[in-house]
């Protein structure tokens, strides 16, 4: 328990991080640094997208998996580190 | 409340009362069966009846009830909360999130999702995956490959004899057409037989020309009108001056009158910057240039006489062999003549003394081709004798910058109008030389043999791209040249510019140094002839000057001969020892004759 929060804690200190989410299966944020329509919307949003990249690599090499996402955008970088249960979402702000 | 209407009425007013009563039946007709009708009808046998054993059916139809369907986006509004907990109430929802805290593959999970994410994090915050790292430079197009010319089509003298294409004129508008002047230059040769037309050629069509154009005697130059495409100038064999226009047929709608003409071939005829477009002017080996308007062609709107004593004299004057003008610069004009000497006129002096403004002589012979470089008009290119000059308009004594002493005459010559620094240059031998002097000084870029016999005459079309020689022979090849040698490359004006400047301040140096170098002789040898007045030495006669020349010039040319002996020697036992057994000494004239020429050919 105390490990997840220090993980998290640090994650959320790294330079140019802008929020941090843990979604759960059902997509219910369980953790977020956000607040709460915008966790709302990332969780609802990005479960989806994950789950479709997902099957998409699946779709094409059944052995392969989905390890990492990320979207790139103009104003900030959105990561999601997806789990069979659990989906760790990231936002940050690369550096220019 | 009802409403009610009351009316009374006598019973005797509305009819009889009606009273029934019971009586028994009555038969009224009885129709009995009258077998003699049957006769009317006669039995049907056999009967066919259909019958059918099934099950008895009905028809029905059903539709259902339309599904209807509208798409719609969806707001994520906070939902997968299980069925226990109220998503908005604050407690359970905490509630359960602590729970799920604590789970431990929650732990497990998230630590391992958690390593990964702080990789990436740190990845991104060092580098910038999408830095731009080349965004100032300009994407450089490499010059495919060599430079190349290839010949596209190639048309020939439809006669039986054939005569020399001494011109070629592209169509003013693309590049659809090609007029081409035939004659024969050599003095003397033309036979009855031989005929004078000059044609039009369609370059599509290399079987036939698309048009004919019949002078009184060949033409020697032919013009297309750069204002009307229709109208072409030509000066022909005898001196006159004939304009065609192509809508009216082949002969000339005009000619000029042969008192007022010139008295040898007109060698070249430039269509005038006008407002009308219908001036020209015409220069001619026997020392005129005369200027026509071709609305009046019995008498030359003005004359030159290229005289360089300027008096005018005819007997004294120069043949002019070649004509520059530029639209760029209206009253000034160029002659090259037959002495090798380009005289710069002005068109708009007053007197004929003054309308010869300075020449410029370097040349050992007539000069075939003259003309500025579009880009640059100060500075003009002329082709004769064995070598090809550029010069600069300041500078008189010499040329600029020039070619090497080629083994060929050199016959004519053109700049390309898409790039400054190329220019074209086409020789007796048959070959076609492209120079680039950016890109290489002492030798053509390119060179292509074209044909085996001489080649006469180059024209470069507007866009630089196709060019067009004759021969000899009368046919005229159509040559596309690579994309690189027609397109401007970068700062390509900009370094012609420099080099043009650095070859000019060069002679102007020179020029100077051999001044206050003959300066220094003058006042030394004036010196020197007061000190040895007395001595009386005599000077050198004229005689002792030509023996002297001459000694020096067999010296030379006996140097070279021998030389060449030698070369030959070493080339008559390579070829020996290559055949196996010894060559006779004709053969070795034939066998360098041919490794000269096929060290010209690139």
């Amino acid at each position: 328990m105390a490990e997840v929060e220090e993980t998290l804690k640090r994650i959320q200190a790294h330079k140019g991080v802008i929020g941090t989410i843990v979604v759960n299966a059902e997509g219910i944020p369980i953790r977020t640094t956000l607040d709460s329509s915008t966790t709302v919307q990332y969780a609802g949003l990005l479960h989806q997208l994950t789950m479709k990249a997902r099957s998409t690599v699946r779709d094409i090499d059944p052995q392969n998996d989905l390890t990492f996402l990320r979207i790139r955008s103009k104003k900030h970088e959105i990561m999601v580190a997806p789990d069979k249960e659990y989906l760790l979402i990231v936002i940050q702000n690369p550096s220019e | 409340m009802e409403i009610v209407y009351v009316y009374t009425k006598k019973r005797s007013e509305f009819g009889r009362q009606c009273n029934f009563s019971d009586k028994p039946a009555e038969l009224h007709v009885d129709i009995l069966p009258d077998p003699s009708l049957t006769d009317n009808f006669i039995d049907r046998d056999p009967c066919d009846v259909a019958i059918q054993c099934t099950q008895e059916m009905s028809e029905h139809e059903v539709n259902t009830e339309r599904f209807d369907c509208e798409p719609c986006g969806i707001n994520h509004v906070e939902g997968g909360w299980p069925k226990d907990v109220n998503s908005q109430e604050m407690e359970q929802t905490i509630r359960y999130r602590k729970k799920v805290e604590k789970d431990e593959n929650y732990v497990n999970t998230l630590m391992q999702l958690g390593s990964h994410m702080e990789h990436c994090i740190r990845q991104n915050n060092t580098i910038d995956i999408y830095q731009e790292y080349f965004e100032e430079e300009e994407i450089v197009e490499e010059m495919e490959g060599q430079p190349s010319a290839k010949t596209v089509n190639v048309f020939r003298d439809p006669n039986e004899v054939k005569r020399t294409a001494t011109s070629l004129s592209w169509h003013p508008d693309g590049s659809c057409k090609l007029a081409v002047a035939y004659s024969s230059m050599e003095f003397q040769k033309v036979t009855k037989d031989m005929s004078y037309d000059s044609y039009i050629w369609d370059l599509e069509n290399t079987n036939k020309p698309e048009m004919t154009l019949k002078p009184v005697s060949p033409l020697v130059c032919l013009e297309y009108n750069p204002k009307d495409s229709h109208i072409l100038i030509g000066g022909s064999y005898n001196g006159q001056i004939a304009y065609w226009d192509t809508r009216k047929g082949s002969q000339p709608v005009e000619m000029s009158a042969v008192e007022h003409s010139h008295r040898d071939p007109v060698y070249k005829v430039i269509w005038l910057q006008s407002k009308t477009g219908t001036d020209s002017f015409s220069a001619s080996t026997d020392g005129q240039v005369l200027w026509w308007d071709i609305r009046k062609m019995s008498e030359p709107t003005e004359r030159l006489v290229l005289d360089p004593s300027k008096k005018g004299n005819l007997d004294n004057a120069l043949g002019a062999f070649s004509l520059e003008f530029e639209t760029t610069m209206p009253t000034k004009f160029m002659v090259g003549t037959e002495q090798g000497v380009v005289v710069s006129c002005n068109r708009k002096a007053k007197t004929p003394a003054e309308k010869i403004v300075c020449t410029y002589s370097g040349h050992y012979g007539p000069i075939y081709a003259l003309q500025r470089n579009p880009f640059f008009p100060k500075n003009f290119l002329t082709v004769a004798d064995w070598t090809a000059r550029i010069w600069s308009e300041d500078i008189r004594d010499s040329s600029i910058m020039w070619t090497k002493y080629h083994m060929a005459y050199l016959s004519d010559g053109c700049w390309s109008p898409a790039r400054p620094s190329v220019f074209f240059t086409v020789k007796m031998d048959g070959t076609l030389d492209i120079w680039d002097f950016l890109f290489k000084q002492n030798d053509p870029t390119l060179s292509l043999k074209v044909c085996d016999e001489a080649l006469y005459s180059l024209r470069v079309q507007d866009n630089g791209r196709f060019l067009g020689c004759g021969s000899q022979l009368g046919t005229a090849t159509l040559l596309e040249i690579s994309s690189g040698l027609c397109t401007l490359q970068k700062n390509e004006k900009a370094l012609a510019t420099a080099m043009f400047e650095r070859e000019t301040k060069r002679e102007k140096i020179l020029e100077a140094c051999h001044r206050e170098m003959r300066l220094k002789e003058r006042s030394r040898s004036e010196q020197s002839k007061e000190d040895e007045a007395k001595d009386g030495e005599a000077e050198e006669s004229a005689e002792e000057l030509v023996a002297c020349a001459e000694r020096e010039f067999y010296e030379v040319v006996e140097a070279e001969m021998k030389k060449r002996g030698k070369d030959d020697k070493k080339e008559k036992e390579k070829y020996e020892r290559k055949l196996g057994k010894t060559v006779s000494n004709e053969n070795i004239f034939m066998f360098t004759d041919y490794l000269n020429t096929s060290s010209q050919e690139f």
